[in-house]
């Protein structure tokens, strides 16, 4: 058990030591995700104290794209040097190469929530302290690199490589994205409980099958 | 009896091995068997198959159909057990160029469960000669230099079959140099070696049988003998005309 | 052997044609104009058994991707390759039969409920397995692709239909039989069912067959290359 947590961890770890030479990376991503925020106020012509279902549905798709544009580095990394075969090579489980990635893409995905949502609700003027909030994206952020992560293993290895990664990954997340705006907009009104439970519930399912279906499938994705 | 002592110090089996990747046939029915601390070196044009071969035998390409063995265990049965015995040395380094070679041979070491992991990254560092470098990124070095980690990569976990895919490629003279000194050294102990080469002469020099393959087929197979670079040329030369 | 493979393959021919003519009669003669939808009611007796066959398609999909990554064997491909391709037809039937009825009933194009937004979400995510096996490098690669895709985008369509099901009844505009359903309706939906599953069936035979038999010749022609 303790070898699978630790090769897990190597790779995980050895993904961030990258991305944090390459600071870039990260960083472009962050400022599209903020780009999308801003131009999806204007087009709406928001003015601050706007419907609650349209400002949750703008802060999801700037998380969703912002997430779709930085799914392909995960395995993208891996494509020089034939650093997947290097992987291959090693005497573990598919599966955990596909753990370390999940990992990976999860923190990433954070970083891009944890910057993205403070500048989201100072721009509508709502009130910043908002844990139900914070659960909801942890919880759809889980599905969003899940998934992500799988068809990021899937997309490198095909032509036209950045277009098939969202084609592949916005039908599947669909789910995700109903459930998180739906319960987003009853937080953001300081709504209760009772309200949110059933969505979570939706997320938490959708989390849980798609974390065993990859998890499964994983090793016919990059085996030869 | 005598079989047994047969079967154990085979350490790679190949039994009528087929490898088609949609309409083109790869490899037709190989037939490879190489003793334990055997160094086999196997020559070929380009196309004839001996890198799908290496990857097959490096568990990274599933066969078509036939049987493989290394190790005296089954590719289609523990494949990842195979892999804790083997290792691939290519001209693709599998290197992470952000990252310093000390943190490179660390990933792999923590990957193939390498114990004292220290003290062996800095034998294997110590090995390629390059100690001195071993705290630089991998894209300050030169080909030559990265190809020297990239082999130090694969002994870590010392593995008794050592799999070597043109290891020579791209390298200027001086850094091809190097790394046949390099094999050489890493090679004192009893360990498996599958070579393939484009470069007659140097796998003539380490080759104690050597092997030709074109166009999918092993169409040459022989005990070294001391022959000649010349004679061997005419050989190859013959071997790969005939199917043209 | 291909005697007995072409005499099934007429019966199934045989059987499709008088079931479908079948329907055809009790859709336009037979069965009563409803009372208040009126003449364009009648499409309903299409949409549905349409909308079935591309669900029922995408499971066979389904069923033969995980086949054929558990035997490896390019037939069960063939055959769930061949029944993408026929759902995702279906399902494009769907969505154009399903406005066609709406816009005069309810006068509008489109409404975001449970069925049609999952049959949206469903063309998307196959006309997505299709492109990936187009764009996969290798066929092998393509098929192996696929499969994966044939199976997780199958387990997301229960997912997709409970998300939106459950935001639409809190808007309900269900849409609802205020006439009831009479026995003949019920009749003449059965027969569709039937006949429309049939011709799924044929075409699906006949699809896979030639899939199975280019992957033949495709592979005859690389061992004679090779020689």
């Amino acid at each position: 058990m303790n070898e699978i947590f630790t090769r897990i961890f190597a790779i995980f770890w050895k993904d961030m030591l990258i991305e944090i030479r390459s600071k870039e990376f990260v960083f472009s991503v962050l400022v599209f995700a903020i780009l999308e925020l801003v131009i999806f106020s204007f087009a709406f012509s928001i003015r601050a104290n706007m419907a609650d279902m349209a400002a949750s549905g703008i802060l999801w798709v700037a998380l969703t794209f912002g997430g779709v544009i930085g799914f392909n580095r995960i395995f993208a990394v891996e494509k020089e040097n034939a650093r997947l075969e290097g992987l291959m090579l090693c005497p573990v489980d598919r599966s955990i190469i596909y753990w370390g990635k999940l990992a990976g893409s999860f923190i990433f995905m954070l970083a891009v929530a944890v910057v993205v949502t403070p500048i989201f609700l100072i721009l509508f003027n709502l009130p910043l302290l908002l844990p139900r909030l914070a659960l909801i994206i942890v919880l759809a952020i889980i599905g969003f690199a899940a998934v992500g992560t799988l068809f990021s293993a899937v997309a490198i290895n095909t032509r036209a490589r950045d277009i098939m990664l969202p084609i592949l990954f916005l039908p599947i997340i669909v789910p995700v994205i109903v459930a998180a705006v739906k319960a987003t907009a009853p937080v953001l009104a300081g709504k209760a409980w009772g309200d949110i439970l059933t969505w979570l519930q939706i997320i938490i399912a959708f989390d849980i099958i798609y974390l065993v279906v990859a998890t499964l499938v994983f090793e016919f994705v990059i085996e030869e | 009896m005598n079989e047994d002592i047969k079967a154990s110090s085979c350490a790679i089996e190949v039994r009528g091995l087929n490898k088609s990747f949609g309409e083109r046939l790869a490899l037709r029915s190989i037939d490879l068997r190489v003793s334990r601390g055997e160094h086999v070196v196997i020559f070929g044009p380009n196309g004839a198959g001996k890198t799908t071969l290496v990857k097959i035998l490096a568990t990274l390409v599933k066969p078509s159909s036939g049987s493989v063995q290394l190790d005296d265990i089954d590719i289609y049965d523990k494949p990842a057990q195979i892999r804790r015995r083997i290792s691939l040395v290519s001209h693709q380094t599998f290197l992470y160029d952000d990252l310093t070679v000390y943190e490179n041979l660390k990933f792999y070491g923590k990957m193939y469960d390498v114990p004292d992991l220290e003290q062996r990254i800095h034998e294997v560092i110590a090995w390629v000669q390059l100690e001195s470098r071993l705290h630089s990124r991998v894209d300050t070095l030169s080909h030559g230099l990265q190809r020297r980690v990239s082999i130090a990569r694969s002994v870590l976990h010392n593995p008794p079959i050592l799999l070597l895919d043109e290891p020579e490629a791209g390298l200027d003279p001086h850094a091809d140099a190097v790394i046949k000194d390099v094999l050489a050294s890493i090679n004192s102990g009893s360990r498996t070696i599958v070579m393939t080469t484009h470069n007659l002469e140097r796998g003539l020099e380490l080759g104690e049988r050597v092997i030709i393959l074109d166009r999918g087929k092993v169409v040459y197979q022989a005990a070294k003998h001391d022959i000649s670079v010349k004679d061997f040329r005419q050989i190859f030369d013959q071997h790969t005309r005939i199917s043209k | 052997m291909s005697n007995k493979r072409a005499l099934r393959d007429n019966a199934l021919l045989g059987l499709g044609l008088v079931l479908m003519v079948a329907a055809l009669y009790m859709v336009f003669v037979y069965v009563p104009t409803e009372k208040n939808m009126g003449i364009v009611q009648r499409i309903f007796y299409f949409h549905v058994p349409i909308a079935w066959v591309s669900l029922l398609s995408f499971f066979i999909t389904f069923i033969f991707s995980i086949l054929y990554l558990w035997k490896r064997e390019m037939k069960w491909d063939s055959v769930a390759c061949a029944s993408a391709e026929i759902g995702v037809v279906f399902t494009t039937l769907v969505l154009i039969t399903g406005p066609i009825w709406a816009k005069p009933v309810w006068g509008i194009w489109w409404t975001w409920d449970a069925r049609l937004s999952t049959s949206l979400v469903l063309w998307l995510i196959y006309v997505a397995y299709l492109l990936i096996r187009s764009f996969a490098t290798e066929p092998a690669r393509g098929a192996r692709y696929g499969a994966v895709i044939g199976i997780v985008g199958f387990i997301d369509v229960p997912l997709v239909f409970l998300a939106v099901n459950l935001w639409r009844t809190q808007h309900p505009t269900t849409i609802v039989f205020e006439g009831g359903v009479t026995v003949p309706m019920l009749l003449t939906l059965i027969v569709c069912i039937v006949a429309f599953t049939t011709l799924y069936i044929i075409l699906l035979v006949q699809s896979a067959n030639l899939k199975i038999m280019d992957a033949d010749i495709k592979h005859l022609k690389g061992m004679i290359q090779a020689e």
